[in-house]
């Protein structure tokens, strides 16, 4: 079995593993960080959504290889980030989610959208989720939830 | 405390308090319900209400996992009957504990219970500075007492928790990542397993490639196969799903029963079916079909058309999961089923053993309301625990398998006709309802009635007997859910068709036939409102004389500026889902683009659940059945060939997107102390004829069947 060094959470993580295998099961079931959720594994839903360097990025299709020396953050470390934590908590006061699979994918989408644009209008919202579905019909509160959290991160 | 007007079914079943509220020593409440987390909040509203009913703050009450065997048997999570059935009953049964350790308590302070005042459960009276509490009277012991459903419970002008507007149970959890879905499981020693599924329904396995197979094997694959169920088992999830590829295409199928490709709005009404007369509020008749009469002498016009919806699929975010363990003693499974008793009982069937060595625990999966993957796949977990003891294997279907192998809810076509007077009344109504059954739950019963609705059964090498769906004979279900119109109007002709002979597979998805029902009516009445030359507001008025009804529909009527001259299109819609549960009335605001895009720009909703517990989850059960339907009404339908489906991942099926979302108003008609009526289904049919109302009225165009895409509306448009 290979091995691979994945920089996750802040911390160098040695993996056994194949480093063709998508990100997202070397995350799910070598390091137990289920978080981030298989939609699709096609790139088509979202749910799957890690921050690396900071940006949302889709893992169900791309081999963990292909992050080595990247800053990879799961959903389980966002509250240690300030604006990842204001998501967090505005999610929760618009109770933007039903089931809740598809929310972790939208937390980070939300998250990499206000580090890259603190100020967004409501277009910008809805551009930030392009890459993401949710079925339960939660759309209206994610989108009322990320200009909630950043009017709070606006007014620190 | 007020006399109590909630009543439970699910208490005749389990009138034990012991089956629904029991005290730990440390003072925390279980509350036990055989209703499960959806999506739609039951837990919250459930600890909620007992919370209230108890004087304990929410964070001490737990809500336990359902399981078979320890919970009430409350049959399906569905029809939104949880708040009147488990809803009520937990009100009762908290009432009862209350009253009961308030008697304790009384006499172990030598007090009368009605100087008790409880705070956080503690038990205090007002006579004396003594206080005990709910865990040294009632702490790991057993009540042994019935619920009272006679049971005095908490006036609703005193409630502090139920009506407010909490964050929902778990949702901390899900937003941090903490959340444990059934995808999440995580065993010693668990195994993980695919299923290779044939190219179609009726596609059967004539062949392996051995070589293949050996070398998967050698990798440490193991195949499970009963006739041309096949699955491959391995410790490494990844590994497995590579695995699973490699055997399919190592596999000869004989896919000579291709799948029909017939029109199946043609089949709708062509093919063989069994009709009946539906009478005496919504319940089908044992009996011939009457004819359709002529219209009344007095009609000053008479209108017909047909509606039309697509076969949708419940397309959950995650495709369904299950894990299992077969041990000597018997078989556990965690689902994330909405009916855990009715699979239990359906799983035993097909492996003709004891129920009761059968344990299922319900664990959270991903929404869909309805009858998606969830019992299907836990079979199929089943079939390869079987094939290796002592086990767990956790077992996930594709993308692919949850868009082509789920039940999906079946196409409906919609007949009516109907005819007005000179004052514009209308005085005959004629509706005839076409599809499939809805009625696929694995509920077990002669022939092996339930194994046999269990996927993969009929590709075992000895299957169950075919199920043959008969029609459904109870008020407001399947095909006739909401055929029968709340409003009053006279010489009503109601059929119910159940159309055989039909291509795909097909169960329960939220509102059953409501959705096409109402999307048929409510579209009906504006044309005939127009026909009438009244406006759709008052056309309707006209003909409903159910208050609550005249409630709703004038609270969106009031925020709705049917008159504005400003490019935009106006519908309204409304029903009360079943004519016995919630009520809702639905306003949409849309454009149609240069694209023939339907862009929504503004809904109102108004709502009448009954008392309200959970205020935003109720809230969310409107305005996400809102958007969920706009999505069915908008973009969906499940596309097929002769070699299998052909709508198999989000670009093949395309949901409403986030660019999509008008904003939504929503209004929740206040009824403290009135029974619960369960919010979850009622905006689904007003929300499509909404749609269908506002393009008429921003384009001209009547669009009568579902999916309104931009093909559609082109379509239309060519043709007006």
């Amino acid at each position: 079995m290979d091995s691979l060094t994945l920089t996750i959470n802040g911390e160098a993580r040695d993996i056994n593993c194949d480093p063709a295998t998508p990100l997202l099961y070397v995350l799910r079931n070598d390091l137990d960080l289920t978080g981030a959720k298989l939609g699709c594994g096609l790139e088509q839903c979202g749910a799957c959504a890690v921050l690396v360097d900071g940006e949302a990025t889709l893992c169900c299709n791309r081999p963990a290889g292909e992050f080595a020396g990247k800053e990879i953050v799961t959903i389980e470390a966002l509250e240690n980030d300030a604006v990842g934590a204001a998501v967090q908590r505005a999610f929760i006061a618009e109770g933007a989610a039903q089931c809740g699979y598809c929310t972790a994918g939208l937390v980070i989408a939300a998250t990499s959208l206000l580090k890259a644009n603190a100020a967004p209008d409501r277009d910008a919202i809805v551009a930030g989720l392009e890459e993401h579905l949710c079925r339960c019909g939660s759309h209206g509160r994610v989108i009322a939830a990320i200009g909630r959290a950043a009017k709070e991160i606006g007014n620190v | 405390m007020s006399k109590s007007v909630f009543s439970s079914p699910s208490l005749a079943k389990h009138p034990g308090l012991d089956e629904w509220v029991s005290v730990g020593a440390d003072g925390r409440i279980s509350i036990h319900s055989g209703k499960v987390d959806i999506g739609q909040r039951i837990s919250t509203a459930l600890a909620m209400i007992a919370a209230e009913e108890l004087d304990v703050p929410l964070d001490r009450i737990d809500m336990v996992r359902t399981a078979t065997g320890e919970a009430p048997d409350e049959g399906i999570t569905s029809g939104s009957n949880s708040m009147m059935e488990s809803g009520s009953a937990v009100r009762l049964a908290t009432a009862t504990a209350r009253r009961h350790m308030l008697a304790l308590a009384a006499e172990q302070l030598g007090v009368d219970a009605d100087t008790l005042e409880v705070d956080d459960g503690l038990i205090q009276s007002r006579d004396t500075n003594r206080s005990v509490t709910y865990e040294e009277i009632q702490g790991d012991k057993p009540f042994g007492v019935d619920v009272d459903p006679d049971v005095d419970v908490k006036d609703p002008e005193t409630h502090k928790i139920v009506g407010e507007k909490i964050a929902p149970l778990g949702l901390s959890e899900i937003v941090t990542g903490s959340y444990r879905f059934l995808h999440d499981m995580k065993l010693p020693g668990m195994l993980h397993a695919r299923v290779v599924r044939p190219p179609h329904y009726n596609a059967r396995l004539k062949g392996m490639n051995d070589e293949t197979a050996d070398r998967l094997r050698q990798s440490g694959i193991d195949i499970v196969q009963d006739g041309s169920f096949i699955a491959v088992v391995g410790a490494n999830e990844y590994a497995v799903i590579q695995a699973a590829e490699r055997l399919f295409a190592a596999c000869d199928w004989d896919t000579s029963g291709a799948l029909s490709e017939n029109d199946v709005f043609e089949s709708l009404t062509a093919n063989p079916r069994e009709s009946r007369p539906v009478e005496n509020d919504g319940v089908p008749q044992d009996k011939p079909v009457p004819p359709l009469a002529d219209p009344p002498e007095n009609a000053s016009a008479t209108l017909e058309a047909r509606y039309d919806k697509p076969y949708h699929a419940h397309a959950s975010m995650g495709p369904s999961a299950s894990c299992a363990i077969w041990q000597e003693d018997g078989l556990q499974l965690w689902s994330h089923s909405q009916g855990v008793y009715f699979l239990r009982d359906a799983v035993a069937e097909a492996f003709d053993i004891d129920p009761e060595t059968v344990r299922i625990e319900h664990i959270p999966g991903a929404g869909c309301y309805g009858h998606n993957g969830a019992d299907d796949v836990a079979f199929d977990a089943a079939l390869v625990a079987r094939a290796l003891p002592g086990k767990p294997v956790l077992l996930k279907w594709t993308r692919e398998e949850e868009h082509a192998w789920a039940p999906y809810a079946t196409a409906t076509s919609m007949k009516l006709r109907a005819s007005l007077d000179a004052d514009g009344k209308v005085i005959d109504w004629n509706h005839e309802s076409y599809g499939d059954t809805f009625n696929m739950r694995p509920r077990s019963g002669p022939n092996m009635a339930g194994a046999a609705r269990l996927l993969s059964g009929r590709f075992r090498e000895n299957p169950p007997p075919e199920f043959v769906p008969q029609p459904a004979m109870v008020r407001h279900m399947g095909i006739h859910r909401n055929l029968d119109p709340l409003y009053v109007f006279p010489n009503k002709r109601l059929v119910k068709n159940l159309v055989r002979d039909l291509p795909l597979r097909t169960s329960a998805l939220r509102t059953l036939g409501a959705f096409g029902n109402v999307f048929a009516i409510e579209s009906f009445m504006d044309e005939l409102a127009e026909a009438a030359g009244i406006d759709p507001v008052t056309f309707r008025l006209n003909h409903l004389e159910d208050t609550r009804g005249r409630e709703v529909l004038e609270a969106v009527a009031a925020r709705m500026d049917f008159n504005a001259d400003d490019g935009i299109g106006r519908g309204i819609a409304f029903a009360q889902y079943k004519n016995l549960k919630a009520y809702a009335a639905v306003g949409v605001e849309l454009e149609v683009n240069d694209a023939a895009e339907v862009i929504l720009k503004r809904a109102v909703l108004a709502g009448d659940a009954g008392e309200i517990v959970d205020r935003d989850g109720t809230a969310a059960q409107y305005d996400g059945g809102f958007l969920q339907a706009a999505s069915w009404t908008i973009s969906e339908q499940v596309t097929w060939d002769r070699d299998g489906i052909t709508s198999r991942d989000w670009e093949t099926y395309p949901i409403l997107g986030f660019d999509n979302v008008p904003e939504i108003e929503t209004i929740l008609i206040e009824r403290p102390g009135v029974p619960f009526l369960g919010a979850g289904e009622a905006v689904s049919g007003p929300a499509g004829a909404a749609i269908a109302n506002a393009i008429y009225n921003a384009t001209g165009l009547r669009l009568r069947r579902i999916p309104f895409t931009p093909d559609a509306i082109r379509a239309a448009a060519m043709d007006a």
